[in-house]
């Protein structure tokens, strides 16, 4: 069955002129947000998704609670304005099985067992939708969650390969993904290789499934290095005012070693002369 | 989750502050957060804009489609405005369909642009009694730093200047939807017998009372709403809507200018 | 040059520390006799520990630490207290000052007191005690708090409390700081008001080095070379 639309020319190259295996454009930046205790902002071709994080924290309601580990919850939702045809407000049966499956991708490398009771809140919102939200969504969140300071075993980093007018392709876009075969999102940790995402629906060979699975993998591994460097440039910006003075031997304050004992005691330090009265507080 | 607590002593700081005219930010009382406005920012949305207030930041998307018209009014579009308080933006906001708060919130915001007929909804009737467009204006809150009715009020005037009917679905070219009034709103709140405009969330914690005012381009009134548990006198409220309508002109050139 | 973080090293959550001899510290965790970092922070290496000083995150109460905390509710024998931390905080009847007769704790304490607090114990569970009942820990009455991040608390510190001394020596405000990034403040309202754009800019270039030089010049911009006797 040939597609109306040819989603690829006589050079392979697609309609936004990408090669097969070429990424879209990815961008994130980390640390976006004020109140959330962690965020980050991801361009995906034309996705434009924000993430947010906020734990650990008490979970509510109390039931919920598992006195030997944090939960990892996450919340995927599309702003109406994110599609074409405006999307009604709220949770759907989509975006609740989109936000299980990253919820237990993201929980998967969480030190979990260090907050008992608490839960870490993931939400995720997309504020333009292309093609491939779940996997821009959990890409960013996993950079919110390093942000926000939540002990992990690594990132989390997610795409889709796919099959279109007959031929496998990283990274469907819109009309691919309309039009395609096949979509296969993935989400791995990249230090271990372990496949802690995997969704497909469509029609594929083993061997295509196969080859799709290791193209999406490897891509995995490039979108790590763009979520590496939006940490590491949201932390550098503070440099630049500083000079560059050579590093002292050790940092001013960090105690001597053992994992347990890390930062001297903060031994309050009320000033030792009254030189405001305390009447004046009142004033 | 429970109203988050101030505490007594942030509460005696900032009304310690406001006896004096003094805010704990440090802006004088008619002083506005930096405001700074991204129109277009959503591609799928016929309009939109970003809106950050200080650390408050809202994002609002105008679609259009085509619909049946109320039986009452045949011949006009159909305004539809909501307001979805987030998760995200902020610990206290829960998942789940618009709590009282999102829905003054929308109400407000739509009275402000309804009232002035900002949109000339006769415009948007295609087939009288049969078709018309529905324009949905969404507020999708972000970050919540306090007073989300200003910042929604220029969200939306934002992103109605830069809609685009999309009238090549029916057959037509698309065109630049035409604005007739600029309403905008302008909130105070009264700490003790201060009153400051644009409230912080801290400031609107310890407030007794807040008023929003939406202006239009001429300095009349065109929407109110008073709020929380406190009270005005006959002469706030005149002081309110004179200091108001002067706020809003300033603000109209940034927004729309 | 943006892996460093004015010299030191920045690391995120995977990153390889080392193999073999170091061991693993705060914020690390060990896997096929390797070292890795498990937060967002800076690499320290300390007698044979590696340990990452993190950037963010929530502050977990650790028995000993000065909390700066607010009565959120009251029972017929405690209060409870928001520390700032995933966990919400008893303060029972009998670590305060004071005798409290079984269902009088309204008399003595009101939901949204601040208090200077500490933390007595933690057992496994993440459950936590704390106490009043030491020098010092009192109720706080009159100026302000400002809230930081509880990893930029050590900076505002300084190396035996040098960065605080020197703060106060300027601005001669009374200052209490909790672990928990919570920070009391009171004095004269332009001094306050200097204080916390002095602390907020150490908490914006808590990595940069040479703060202390910084601070010290930002407070003579303020208040000219020599603090007033």
């Amino acid at each position: 069955m040939e597609p109306e639309v040819r989603l690829l020319d006589e050079n392979k190259r697609r309609l936004d002129g990408r090669a097969v295996d070429e990424l879209r454009p990815i961008k994130i930046e980390a640390g976006v947000l004020n109140r959330a205790d962690g965020s980050a902002y991801l361009e995906w071709g034309g996705n434009k998704v924000l993430a947010a994080v906020y734990g650990p924290r008490e979970a509510h309601p109390r039931h919920r609670q598992d006195p030997a580990r944090a939960l990892v919850q996450c919340r995927y939702n599309m702003a109406a304005f994110s599609v074409s045809d405006r999307k009604r407000p709220g949770p759907d049966r989509r975006s609740v099985e989109i936000s299980k499956v990253v919820s237990e991708a993201l929980g998967h490398v969480v030190f979990k067992e260090q907050f008992p009771r608490t839960s870490v809140d993931v939400f995720i919102e997309v504020l333009q939708a292309e093609a491939g939200t779940r996997c821009a969504g959990l890409t960013a969140a996993a950079v919110a969650m390093a942000d926000a300071g939540i002990p992990m075993r690594d990132l989390v980093v997610s795409c889709a390969a796919g099959k279109a007018d007959g031929t496998l392709l990283l990274d469907l876009g819109k009309e691919e993904d309309n039009l395609g075969e096949a979509d296969l999102p993935v989400a791995i940790v990249p230090r271990t290789g372990e496949i802690v995402l995997l969704q497909m629906d469509g029609h594929l060979t083993p061997e295509e499934l196969e080859t799709s699975l290791k193209s999406a993998i490897d891509a995995c591994h490039k979108i790590y290095e763009i979520q590496k460097d939006a940490l590491r440039r949201r932390y550098a910006v503070t440099t630049e005012h500083g000079g560059a003075p050579p590093p002292p031997k050790e940092p001013e304050t960090e105690a001597d070693t053992p994992p347990t004992t890390e930062e001297p005691k903060p031994e309050e330090v009320e000033a030792p002369e009254p030189v405001v009265p305390e009447t004046q507080e009142g004033e | 989750m429970a109203v988050k607590v101030v505490s007594e002593l942030t509460r005696n700081h900032i009304h310690r502050l406001a006896a004096d005219g003094k805010r704990v930010d440090g802006r004088g009382p008619d002083e506005y957060r930096p405001l700074k406005i991204e129109k277009g920012f959503v591609g799928s949305a016929e309009g939109s804009a970003r809106v950050h207030l200080g650390k408050t930041e809202v994002l609002v998307g105008i679609k259009m489609d085509f619909g049946e018209p109320y039986a009452d009014s045949p011949n006009k579009g159909v305004l539809i405005t909501a307001a979805e308080l987030i998760p995200m933006a902020s610990p206290d906001f829960e998942a789940g369909p618009p709590r009282e708060k999102a829905i003054e919130l929308a109400r407000v915001v739509d009275r402000g642009i309804r009232q002035t007929k900002t949109v000339d909804l006769e415009k948007l009737c295609i087939e009288p009694g049969e078709k018309v467009w529905l324009l949905f204006m969404d507020m999708h809150i972000l970050d919540y730093d306090g007073n989300l009715f200003d910042a929604c009020s220029y969200g939306v005037l934002g992103g109605l200047s830069n809609t685009i009917v999309p009238a090549s679905r029916l057959e037509a070219e698309d065109y630049p939807l035409e604005i007739q009034h600029q309403p905008l709103s302008v909130t105070a709140a009264k700490i003790g017998n201060a009153i400051f405009l644009d409230p912080s969330l801290q400031e609107e914690q310890v407030a007794d009372a807040r008023l929003t005012v939406a202006t239009d381009e001429n300095g009349d009134v065109r929407a109110m709403q008073k709020g929380l548990n406190g009270s005005f006198t006959f002469d706030e409220i005149k002081e309110i809507v004179d200091r108001a309508r002067k706020a809003g002109g300033e603000l109209r050139k940034q927004i729309v200018g | 040059m943006v892996e460093k973080s004015a010299g030191r090293e920045l690391v995120v959550p995977g990153d390889l520390l080392g193999t073999a001899d170091l061991k693993p510290g705060m914020g690390t965790f060990a896997e096929d006799g390797k070292v890795y970092a498990a937060l967002l922070g800076i690499k320290n290496e300390r007698s044979g520990y590696i340990n990452i000083v993190p950037l963010s995150g929530r502050y977990i109460p650790r028995p000993g630490d000065s909390v700066i905390g607010m009565v959120t509710d009251r029972g017929p024998s405690h209060w409870l207290l928001e520390i700032n931390s995933p966990y919400p905080a008893p303060l029972h009847v009998n670590e305060v000052p004071w005798r409290v007769d079984y269902g009088d704790t309204a008399r003595y304490l009101d939901i949204g007191d601040i208090l200077l607090l500490k933390v007595l114990l933690v057992d496994e569970t993440k459950r936590v005690v704390l106490t009043m009942k030491e020098h010092g820990l009192r109720k706080l009455t009159g100026g302000q708090i400002v809230e930081i991040s509880h990893s930029k608390v050590p900076r505002v510190i300084g190396r035996k409390g040098s960065m605080i001394s020197l703060i106060k020596e300027f601005t001669r405000c009374r200052l209490f700081v909790g672990q928990n990034g919570r920070i009391w403040i009171d004095g004269d309202i332009d001094d306050v008001h200097n204080t916390i754009s002095v602390i907020k800019r150490i908490e914006e270039e808590a990595q940069v080095i040479g703060l202390t030089e910084s601070v010290k010049s930002m407070l003579e911009e303020m208040y000219g070379p020599s603090p007033v006797e």
